[in-house]
Formats: structure tokens, sequence, C-alpha cells
């Protein structure tokens, strides 16, 4: 199929984000203000109107998340955007949303923690909150962008993975992503994959609204005849809590999990850069993942066999891919902003003695050079 | 010789496989749903076009016997779940059914805002005066000096007075009942599924089990009896002046009625304007 011209624009990440949940079909937005993802809410209250959506500024991150999952049940592709004070306050109900098995897409835009921390500064801690930040069991999906062109267009794909799936998508972004403005291609409507949550096609009375063939039951909404009930109980395919069957539990949370751990191939986006003949390889995300771009491309210009290998999707973590590359590579040096987060993640998958770490505790973003002579240290065993 | 099975007359907007229910003999919620079924029969809603949101607690157990589309959410957060999905479905109508802790103690932000911007959303409080759902705990609405299980010597708090709240926050519909006053409440729930913007309901509904028996009144009739002989109506009067108090009357009836544009009809004038 012949694809239209994209459109070129000048967005900051903040901005490319409202964008592509708007070119994804979203709808509803309920937020609260927080540097420094602000921008996002002022950017869909501005535009929602314009095509049709809703936008409503909450009282608290509780009720924006709470907000969301409502509008979800009501049939909209819904979002929130907030940073880690927020993210805190939205797991309670980000828990509620894996439980219901609602899609919606939540955009945290990292700044340096814990608590109140540094609100106008880059951090990148929230990569465990992001995937158990609420309690029990569940899974969820986590994209991380580096530059405004991923923010549009991982958007979109939370929008699409959170449709497909049932589930909370959460966008992990940074201050440093966010505000930076780049050029974007904006694909022509018509060109942009969008994905749309399953419907029953069965009578209200053969429907079991959390009964799935494939780990994703299709989803009744709001006036649509199902009479569905749904609750952040234990609940049976019926959608009625059974809260003292240990086997029900089993079978539910079980799905829960199953159903993004089983997909995480389908689900993985890992970008390789310069990894052909690599020998060692910088793993790393988001802003931290541009530093280290520039650093391994240093690396090779004075001979140092080094790729970069660029996680945008975090979660679920590509576990299998992994532990393939550590058949191939001898050393991993993982970079992020934080005390070591990530890095956990990789040791447990290619064993800690082949792992380093380059950490920054938030505030500033890593130095190129400051890279480069960790690859050099670790490269050369010193 | 088949044998015709028996309906219950509010069947339609029951989810009888169900049943029986949680609530404990002498409670007052399945009092207070029946009075809400019998007033959506007679205001003919289908139960296609009603969506009940609950919050955590006794009542909020509501939600998983209306066979409508029904949400029981977290603890405090029905009304912004029932935020969103009310903007998602304009042409739906919106319950809130929760119990006094949910909506005012861990709730009571979402509770102000909401009436604060005149949300288009019917909230039916069940108010016992504790948490009974955990075993009988001090809530925001326990009278002064009552005992319970965490106010052992007696209650040291002012309590809330959640009509007041509400005409404070902006509810254009207030009114108080007890689940002893079956029509009228049913009544008062017509009009309030009726009225445009936010309309609130205090029910006060015993709990002999966990509150009761603590505080001299040991069973659901003692209760009853109680709001008999103390529930004095007074429509029209302002909500300050009907405190509630250990041993005094419980002041029941309409109190406020009001129009204002409501947050909803506002957003879709809104989005007509920016879309031409």
């Amino acid at each position: 199929m012949k694809k239209r011209k994209k459109e070129i624009k000048f967005y900051s990440g903040n901005l490319a984000v409202a964008e592509g949940a708007i070119a994804a079909g979203c709808r509803f937005f309920a937020g609260y203000p927080i540097t420094p993802s602000t921008e996002i809410a002022e950017h869909m209250s501005l535009r929602l109107p314009q095509v049709g959506g809703i936008f409503v500024q909450m009282e608290d991150e509780l009720a924006s998340m709470a907000a969301i999952l409502g509008a979800s049940w009501g049939g909209l592709k819904a979002m929130t955007a907030t940073s880690g004070p927020g993210f805190s306050l939205m797991q309670e109900n980000i828990g509620l949303g894996a439980m219901t098995e609602t899609p919606c897409v939540v955009i945290d835009v990292q700044r340096a923690g814990p608590s109140t921390g540094m609100p106008t500064l880059v951090g990148q801690g929230d990569v465990m909150q992001s995937r158990w930040g609420s309690h029990g069991d569940y899974e969820t999906i986590a994209l991380s962008p580096s530059s405004p062109q991923e923010c549009f267009d991982l958007t979109v794909r939370a929008f699409n993975l959170a449709e497909e799936y049932r589930v909370p998508v959460v966008v992990l972004m940074d201050e440093s992503t966010g505000h930076m403005y780049e050029k974007v291609l904006v694909p022509h409507p018509e060109d942009i994959e969008i994905v749309e949550r399953k419907k029953p096609k069965m009578s209200p009375k053969k429907y079991l609204p959390f009964k799935a063939d494939d780990f994703v039951p299709p989803m009744a909404c709001a006036g649509e005849g199902y009479n569905v009930h749904v609750t952040g109980l234990t609940h049976d395919e019926k959608g009625y809590p059974q809260t003292t069957d240990p086997m029900v539990q089993e079978s539910l949370v079980k799905r829960l999990c199953d159903k993004i751990r089983k997909n995480e191939e389908k689900i993985r986006d890992v970008e390789e850069y310069l990894m052909d003949d690599a020998r060692m390889a910088v793993v790393s995300f988001g802003i931290s993942a541009r530093s280290s771009k520039a650093a391994v491309r240093h690396a090779r210009e004075k001979g140092y066999k080094v790729g970069l290998i660029h996680l945008k999707t975090i979660w679920p973590f590509p576990e299998e891919y992994f532990e393939e590359m550590a058949s191939m590579i001898e050393k991993f040096l993982v970079v992020e902003i934080n005390y070591g987060q990530l890095k956990y993640e990789v040791e447990r998958n290619v064993g800690k003695n082949k792992v380093s770490h380059l950490p920054k505790f938030g505030g500033e973003v890593h130095k190129p050079h400051e890279i480069y002579e960790k690859i050099r240290e670790v490269y050369d065993g010193n | 010789m088949e044998i015709e099975a028996k309906q219950h007359p509010m069947d339609k907007y029951l989810r009888a496989d169900r049943i029986p229910h949680i609530w404990c003999p002498g409670c007052g919620l399945g009092t207070t749903l029946n009075c809400f079924l019998h007033a959506l029969e007679e205001l003919q809603i289908e139960p296609e076009k009603l969506a009940v949101v609950s919050g955590i607690g006794c009542t909020g157990r509501i939600a998983g016997y209306v066979n409508v589309d029904s949400y029981h959410t977290t603890h405090g957060r029905a009304i912004p779940f029932a935020t969103g999905l009310k903007l998602a479905k304009p042409d739906m109508k919106v319950v809130v059914f929760s119990g006094d802790g949910d909506l005012f103690a861990i709730g009571g932000n979402h509770f102000i805002h909401a009436a604060r911007r005149n949300f288009d959303m019917t909230v039916l409080c069940v108010n016992n005066y504790n948490y009974g759902m955990t075993g009988g705990q001090l809530a925001p609405t326990t009278p002064l000096e009552a005992r319970t299980t965490t106010s052992p010597y007696g209650n040291l708090e002012h309590p809330f007075n959640l009509c007041h709240v509400a005409a404070a926050s902006g509810a254009v519909y207030v009114a108080r009942w007890t689940s002893l006053h079956v029509r009228r409440l049913k009544e008062s729930m017509k009009e309030a599924l009726n009225k445009k913007g936010f309309s609130f309901i205090e029910i006060i509904a015993p709990c002999p089990t966990a509150y009761g028996r603590r505080n001299r009144t040991p069973t659901g009739l003692d209760m009853m009896k109680y709001y008999q002989e103390h529930s004095v109506i007074k429509h029209g009067i302002d909500p300050a002046e009907a405190d509630i108090e250990i041993g005094g009357d419980i002041i029941v009836g309409k109190f406020v009625d009001i129009e204002k544009p409501t947050f909803n009809e506002e957003v879709y004038e809104l989005i007509k304007k920016a879309r031409k």
C-alpha cells in the first residue's frame, strides 16, 4: 500500500504524546497538574474538544485514574498523564484497571525522586513502580520513548496494546524527553494502524464477560445491553465475586499475568545499534539511550566493538532476548538515571558477573563522555 | 405437571443468581435497595439506560446485586469512576450507591468536588454511622460519644452532617430519610433520578450488628423504633440546622432543590463550539 506523505511538525515530547494520543483515537483525558507532565494536560484541554473528545481536570490523581477507567468502560479510549508523585497515587486504580482488564494509557513523565524530589529535573526511578506499583500479582506493559518522534509513535502503540490486551499501558517518559523539541513526522491518519478492543458477538444471555479463549475476553461496555458486573474483587468468568475460592483466584490471576507474559515477543520493541559484531552491549532506555548512542558511536570510532541495546519496551522485560544475547555478548553495561533498577532485570537474565552499571541519581542526564569512559573501563577490564 | 417458577416482582432489576445477599439481619440495606428498585420501576427506567457504581463496604455490595451495568470500584473512588463513565455515556443515568465511610472519609475529596462541579449524577449514601463491613469502627458520621470498636471510650470527634456538606459543596438536590421512610425515600429517589445535576440523598439505616449493639439499640427493630420516635420531617430547612446527635431527633426531609447548569451540559456545549 502506498503511504501518503508525512506531515512535518516541531513538537516537544509532551506535545507529541498528546497528538499521538489523539491520532490513536483517545477521546477522554482526566488529569491533575504536575511538573513535568503538565503540558500534556494543557494540550489535551485545547485539542480534545476540537475532535469531540472530553477533557476533565480532576481533584487529584486518585480521581484521574478512576475517571479514565470509568470512561473506558463507557467505551472511550482514555488517558491520563502525570509524574512520580502522581504516579504513586494512581497505583491504586492501576491495580483496579489490571484486575478489571480495562484498556487505558498512563503517561509518567519521570522526574527525580523519591517523594517530591526534583520536580523540574529528570529521573528514571519509576522503572520498578511501573511494573508492580500496585499490590498483588499482575502484569502491565510499559513503553519508553527517547525522542519526540518516539513519544508520538509509542503513544499510538500504547493505545493499541491497551485495546488488544485490555490492560493499563504505561508510557514511561522522562523530563528531558518530555521537554525536548524535535522534528516529528506525523503520518496521514489513514496510515496509522489503530487497534480496537474485541467486542462480544454472542447474545447477552450467553456472554461471560471474563471468559477468554485466547487470554483476552471480549469487552462489553456500559449501555450495550450486556448488564455486566465489574468488580475489583476476585471474580469468576461471569464477573461475580468469588472471594473464598482459591481455584477462581488461580485461574484469574494466572490469566491476567499470562496474557502479557506469553505475548512478550509480540509486545517486544528492542532497537539494536551497531550490535552486529559487538562483544559488549550498552543497555539503556529513554533519554539515557540517547547519550548512550553517542557514547557507543564514539567508542566504535576508537575501535571498541560495542553496541547499544535500546529498550523501548521495559515491561514485559524481554527475558528470552537477553538470554540469547548472553551467549553472544561478553559484557553488558546498563545506563539509567537511578541507582539500579533495570540493572537487576538484565543481571537476572544474562548473569550478574557480566553486568556493569552506570547510575545517575537524577537531576541530570548522563554526558556521553561519562558513558564512553565507563565503556572503556568495562571493555578493557580495568 | 409443570410448575411455573415464581418471579420476584423486582427480578428485572436484580441479579437473582446472586441472592441471598451478604447483609446481616436487621440491616437497612435491603429496604433501601428495594426503595431504589421501586423508584426505577415507577420511572420505567430500562436496565440498559442505567449504571450503578459503588465503592467498598456493605453498601458497596449493592452494585453486585442490580442487574444493570454495575461497577464495584476501589474504596472511595466510585464518584470519580462514575464521572468518567457518565461523560462517556451521557444518555445513561449514573447512580453512585455507597456508604458514609466510603463517600465521606476516604472519598470525601471526590464528593465535594463532584458537587462543586454540579456533575450530573445521583449519589445515594447509606449512613449507618460506622464501618460495618470491617466490624464497626469509627466513621466520619459516628455521633459524638458513640461507642465503636475504635472508640471504645466513646467518640471524641465531631461528625459530618452529610446534607450540610452536600449543600455547602454545591449539590442541587439534597434530602435525608431513614430506611423507615420507605415511601418518602422512594419518592425522593425518583426526584433525584430525574434531577439534572448533582443530587444527593442520605439514607440513615440501621447497623445493629456492628453499631446498634454497642449503642443501646441491639436489634434492627430497636433502631427502627428509634427512627419512628425521633424522626422529624422539616422540608426546606437549612441543612446546617440538621446535625445528628446521639439520643437527639433526626431531622429528615428535602432540604435543597435548586436549578444550576451542570458540568456535563457545559462540556458538550464547549465541544460544539470548539468543533465549529
